[in-house]
């Protein structure tokens, strides 16, 4: 087991220089250069932001320096808001987004065992009918669209109950998290039910449910015991890609609900084309999904034995 | 023993028959199975309509309803869907003049204590949207009148609304109104004043103005010939059924050319890069080895690339010059980071087939690499490609559709059905239709790829096959 980790972890490492590798060049291909804006009035102040930046080094020495200082986790400063620091901006904004993500695939995960699980049970029959027509619906339709429902249906609520029930958009309380990480998390929730539902139908009809009903165990007992824990494997392997989902799906929900965190930030550098901070963003989504989707692989291992002999 | 008793046997000679090995019925190739499986398949069926309808809709449709989706029709901004509406003419510029009671003085004679409210205050012709025009009996004493506009009903002097203008005049007894009218219920209040104060005098008209358009304007756009134009008449409007965004612009005529974006990138992106992986996918699971390794190597590191950001990223290194519209940076952007999945899943198709036992026969026989990998591999993965190939087709346009409502994707003016709901979804209060059109015909879409490709995949599948 630990010499999988460790495997697993270079292997990581490597995946993480090859994200920042390509983020480089493809911020150096970007048309123009940073400077280009307002600020560099003068030749000589052009000439002064290049040194400090270290624009005026050679490709294969920016690259270079670049590595080094991201192996030791310095991103550099903002373009846009001078004196502020990259990873302070990620330290601000991350833990926002994080909150959200985690709340989204908590609802997402939850919804969808139980959906998938009632649907499998009541096979073809109404319960499954209604279930699996919104879940297609829910695949079926943008989640920019859900998030601007989502806040239309708050705005509707409040006015019905003349008081706010619900905070239409920004950050603070639980009220504020819950329908941006609902509307979040619906996609995956719509997976997750289809592919619990495929993996319920596997193994409800499996030999030692049969011989569990032999037994005289009670449907509740083979329900939570037998096939609900063999139904959820698939389920946790696709975790990791959905975190990945998840996040970057954050964008339009933090711009949407008017959320502080940092895929709204980032879509802002995008705009204004700060370019430290989109690198640093980059770089740092990159190796926290490459890091989930490890660290979801090693707890499936836990969760199945069966894997970690392979 | 003679023949000749045959006939009393139980037995008879069975007959010579032509047709004795014929097969009962008609042989089917995969394809036609298929077919035949996906024809049982209400819901892919549908689906199937649905696409082809959506290409209809795209290829055929701007032949039908050749408006232009540029054009600003500034008489209906921002119009829902309704049946063509009729306009009154008005002149182009109004040439109305403020009358004037000559039987009344100016400036009142003393300093009144009170003023009486105005009488008679009426509409003078038709209001419509160009101009309202008022006219009332002046008060006695007053030294010149306020007007004030609403939208809702005021309750004495309390909530009058917007001051419009205020004369300074007893003897001025009529005022025009051309201020961004529209075709609603306006109240008018008009308040007496002494020349310097408003008292507490009012009087409210309720007028709701006719849609107008001017007469320059209707023979400018066609709508009617210069002879039979007369101040008055009634035109019919360009009729838009879907409505009109908020620059008047024809909603379904944008939703065509926006689905020839979306549909475009949707289509042609997935063509490419499934194509790619073919190739890819197809070379390093023939040879495998040293070269397999490497190859797949490299394409996990593309798949580990975080997905969107690495859209951006990539449309904003690609650019898009002035005059652009991003669509080719948007299709680059996708092909080079989603040919790694169909790459993964092709080397896993062909690792399997390739330990079949034709393709050793086919070895033996002398036949190279090239041909063993198009004419004997790739054909039997086609089952699958096809499917993935119809899935990658919703994924795209989401992906599209994603870009351009966060303003990274196509360039305005050019519409995509993402940058239509960008648009829509600012003025999604007070008027629906401009996000609904769009977000409706991405989820139908969408949903019928989806389902399509549901449909194909158990309809292509052999194991399905076998059962029959």
């Amino acid at each position: 087991m630990g010499r999988y980790i460790l495997e697993r972890l270079i292997g990581g490492i490597i995946t993480v220089w090859f994200i920042a590798t390509a983020t480089f060049f493809a911020m150096h291909a970007v048309p123009g250069d940073p400077l280009m804006n307002e600020k560099a009035a003068t030749p000589e102040i052009r000439a002064n932001l290049a040194r400090q930046y270290g624009l005026d080094r050679p490709l294969a020495e920016q690259y270079l320096l670049f590595l080094s200082n991201m192996a030791k986790g310095d991103f550099g400063i903002s373009f846009t808001q001078q004196n502020r620091r990259v990873n302070d901006i990620i330290k601000d904004h991350f833990p926002v987004s994080a909150l959200l993500g985690v709340l989204a695939i908590t609802i997402a995960a939850a919804g969808g065992v139980v959906w998938g699980a009632i649907t499998a049970l009541y096979r073809n029959r109404l319960p499954d009918i209604i279930i699996m027509s919104l879940v297609i619906l829910c695949i079926s339709v943008p989640s920019f669209v859900f998030a601007a429902l989502g806040q239309l249906a708050l705005v509707g609520l409040n006015q019905w109950f003349g008081v706010s029930v619900l905070p239409v958009a920004g950050w603070g309380t639980l009220a504020h998290m819950l329908m941006p990480a609902l509307v979040l998390g619906l996609g995956t929730m719509a997976l997750l039910t289809r592919l619990m539902r495929s993996s319920m139908l596997d193994v409800i009809n499996e030999d030692y449910v049969r011989t569990a009903k032999a037994k005289g165990l009670s449907k509740t007992r083979i329900f939570t015991h037998h096939q609900l824990r063999n139904a959820i494997l698939p389920v946790v392997t696709v975790l990791g890609p959905q975190v990945a989902a998840i996040t970057t799906g954050g964008f339009v929900v933090e711009m949407i609900f008017a959320i502080p965190g940092l895929g709204r930030y980032f879509v802002q550098a995008v705009q204004q084309l700060d370019y430290t901070v989109i690198m640093g963003t980059t770089v740092f989504y990159g190796a926290f999904l490459v890091l989930m989707v490890i660290v979801v692989d090693i707890l499936y291992g836990f969760i199945d034995p069966r894997v970690r002999l392979r | 023993m003679s023949l000749d008793h045959t006939n009393s046997l139980d037995f008879s000679w069975a007959q010579h028959r032509a047709d004795r090995e014929r097969i009962a019925r008609p042989s089917l190739s995969y394809w036609q199975d298929a077919w035949q499986r996906l024809k049982q398949n209400k819901r892919a069926l549908i689906s199937l309509y649905l696409v082809l309808a959506l290409g209809v809709f795209t290829l055929i449709g701007p032949l039908l309803w050749t408006i232009d989706p540029s054009q600003q029709d500034l008489n209906q901004i921002s119009q829902a869907p309704a049946l063509a509406k009729t306009a009154v003419l008005v002149e182009d510029r109004s040439s109305w003049v403020v009358p004037i009671d000559q039987n009344h003085p100016e400036v009142p004679l003393g300093y009144p204590d009170t003023l009486d409210p105005v009488g008679e205050l009426q509409t003078e012709g038709d209001p419509t949207i160009h101009y309202v025009r008022l006219t009332w009996r002046p008060v006695v004493d007053a030294g010149g009148y306020a007007i004030y506009r609403n939208t809702s009903a005021p309750e004495g002097l309390v909530n009058l609304g917007l001051p419009l203008a205020t004369l300074n005049g007893g003897n001025l007894v009529g005022f025009e109104d051309r201020l961004n009218l529209k075709s609603e219920p306006y109240y008018y209040s008009i308040v007496t004043t002494d020349g310097y104060d408003e008292f507490e005098a009012v009087s409210t008209i309720i007028v709701t103005p006719r849609q107008s358009i001017k007469r320059s304007e209707a023979i400018d756009r066609g709508l009617v010939s210069a002879d039979s134009a007369e101040i008055g008449g009634e035109v019919t409007l360009s009729f838009h059924p879907f409505g009109t965004d908020y620059l008047g612009r024809d909603m379904l005529a944008r939703l065509m050319e926006g689905a020839r974006v979306s549909l475009f990138i949707g289509l042609v992106a997935p063509l490419i890069y499934v194509f790619i992986g073919i190739i890819y996918g197809g070379f390093a699971g023939y040879f495998g080895g040293h070269l397999d390794q490497v190859l797949m190597r490299f394409a996990d590191f593309v798949v580990a690339l975080p997905f969107l950001l690495f859209m951006i990223l990539f449309k904003i290194a690609f650019g898009i010059g002035p005059g652009e519209n991003g669509i080719f940076p948007m299709l680059l952007a996708l092909i080079l980071l989603l040919w790694p999945a169909t790459a993964r899943l092709v080397r896993g198709q062909v690792l399997q087939i390739r330990e079949q036992g034709y393709i050793e026969a086919a070895r033996l026989l002398g036949a190279s690499p090239s041909y063993i990998i198009f004419r004997h591999i790739l054909p039997n993965t086609v089952g699958v490609i096809l499917v993935t190939l119809t899935f990658a087709v919703p994924s795209a346009i989401f992906t599209e559709a994603f870009l351009s409502f966060i303003g990274m994707g196509v360039a305005p003016p050019t519409p995509s059905w993402g940058s239509m709901c960008n648009e829509g979804v600012k003025t999604m209060l007070s008027h629906p239709h401009e996000l609904f059109f769009p977000a409706l015909f991405i989820s139908i879409t969408v949903l019928a790829f989806n389902l399509l490709g549901d449909g194909l995949s158990e309809a292509l599948d052999s194991k399905m096959r076998a059962r029959g």
